[in-house]
């Protein structure tokens, strides 16, 4: 019966998918970044026209006054602080070789999270800060961390902090490779997958501002700005990798490896439509 | 598209209805196990694998384990019906995800 019972959500869910696979839009097959930026930000401007677009990179904490008030009072003791503070300690810190983090990054580092990820002409792919860093550290003979928590949390949150304020400036190259790197990225931010049959746009696009459980789901405009960032549910830090493979898990499907390709170039195409938003992380969510 | 994809949840539903009734040995098990997995073995190179596949095929060796093999040809089902839906969906998204697109 038990199981008669779970084939008949499976019949469910096929035609489910049946349902949501019914085009509702146009598709253009020649990718134009400016352009999907414009409507992503049009998009959720006239969807919450009282929020300033600056607000937006606050998630959840820019939807009401209330979810506002929470956030400007948790931001008075951050919960991010202590990551913040071994971040800048690791970060200063140089490998056995005498060689640091200082030395693998333009700018030493500083005040350069806004240009993450970028593409690689060299490698033909796209590179995220947290890939930077543990091929930094390897380069200097130095074991890479784990993608999503701890030190790998507190080098970005350190990094996110020395640029806070800065816009989101990621390029995309006059590059036929770039520009698919993007393409694939926006495919898999719009692609259903999991046994829950969601895309990320299902929840931070049509759902955004929107209430699951107790929370409130972030829209997808600026919502890498405030990465890394502490999360009350995870009862600490999570790194970017973090927030896409858990994602993957709460729709029931198996996340892929961190920094996979899929992931990189999400996001890129997520921190490219952000482009003009400004970096506010460390953050904290609920 | 549609009635085709109702089609075949009909079947589906049916397919699970009349595996539960049916009486499994070790062979059929290992028959049912090796197609589930062959079945998320495809949903693998489409990268789309679902937790709820990996979930029924444990749960499918852990009932052949313990000797009871209707239940592990019920979950090997499961599983393969799961891992099929999978591929469904990675291979009818190909060109759904454009429907959601914002412009």
């Amino acid at each position: 019966m038990r199981s008669a019972i779970r084939f008949a959500s499976i019949g469910f869910a096929l035609a489910a998918l049946a349902l949501g696979s019914a085009p509702t839009a146009h598709a253009a097959d020649t990718p134009d970044p400016p352009a999907d930026a414009k409507a992503f930000k049009d998009y959720f401007t006239k969807k919450f026209p009282k929020v300033k677009l600056e607000d937006f990179v606050n998630g959840p904490y820019s939807m009401n006054e209330d979810m506002h008030r929470q956030w400007e009072e948790k931001e008075q003791f951050p919960p991010y602080d202590f990551s913040l503070d071994m971040g800048k300690e690791m970060f200063s810190k140089p490998f056995k070789n005498g060689k640091g983090y200082a030395d693998c990054f333009p700018n030493k580092g500083i005040g350069i999270r806004q240009n993450y990820p970028y593409f690689d002409e060299k490698e033909g792919k796209v590179v995220t800060l947290e890939l930077a860093l543990n091929r930094c550290r390897e380069a200097n003979g130095e074991p890479p961390f784990s993608y999503v928590k701890d030190e790998m949390a507190a080098l970005t949150a350190y990094m996110a902090f020395t640029s806070r304020g800065k816009p989101f400036d990621i390029k995309i190259p006059n590059d036929p490779r770039a520009l698919d790197a993007y393409q694939n990225g926006k495919r898999y931010f719009y692609t259903r997958r999991g046994q829950l049959n969601f895309s990320c746009a299902t929840c931070h696009v049509q759902s955004g501002g929107e209430r699951i459980r107790a929370e409130v789901l972030a829209p997808a405009l600026g919502i890498l700005n405030a990465m890394p960032i502490y999360r009350s549910e995870w009862g600490g830090m999570g790194t970017i990798s973090r927030r896409f493979t858990t994602c993957n898990s709460q729709i029931r499907g198996v996340p892929l490896n961190p920094q996979d390709d899929e992931y990189r170039d999400l996001e890129y195409y997520l921190s490219y439509v952000s482009n003009g938003l400004p970096i506010s992380g460390p953050g904290a969510r609920p | 598209m549609r009635i085709s994809t109702l089609s075949l949840a009909l079947t589906l539903l049916i397919a699970g209805a009349t595996s539960s009734l049916t009486a499994g040995s070790e062979a059929d098990f290992k028959a049912a196990y090796a197609a589930a997995e062959a079945a998320n073995k495809e949903a693998a190179a489409l990268r789309n694998q679902w937790t709820t596949t990996a979930a029924a095929l444990a749960a499918a060796k852990k009932a052949a384990d313990s000797g009871d093999f209707d239940q592990a040809v019920a979950s090997s089902k499961e599983a393969e019906a799961l891992a099929k839906a999978s591929i469904f969906q990675a291979t009818s998204e190909k060109e759904a995800w454009k429907a959601l697109e914002i412009r």
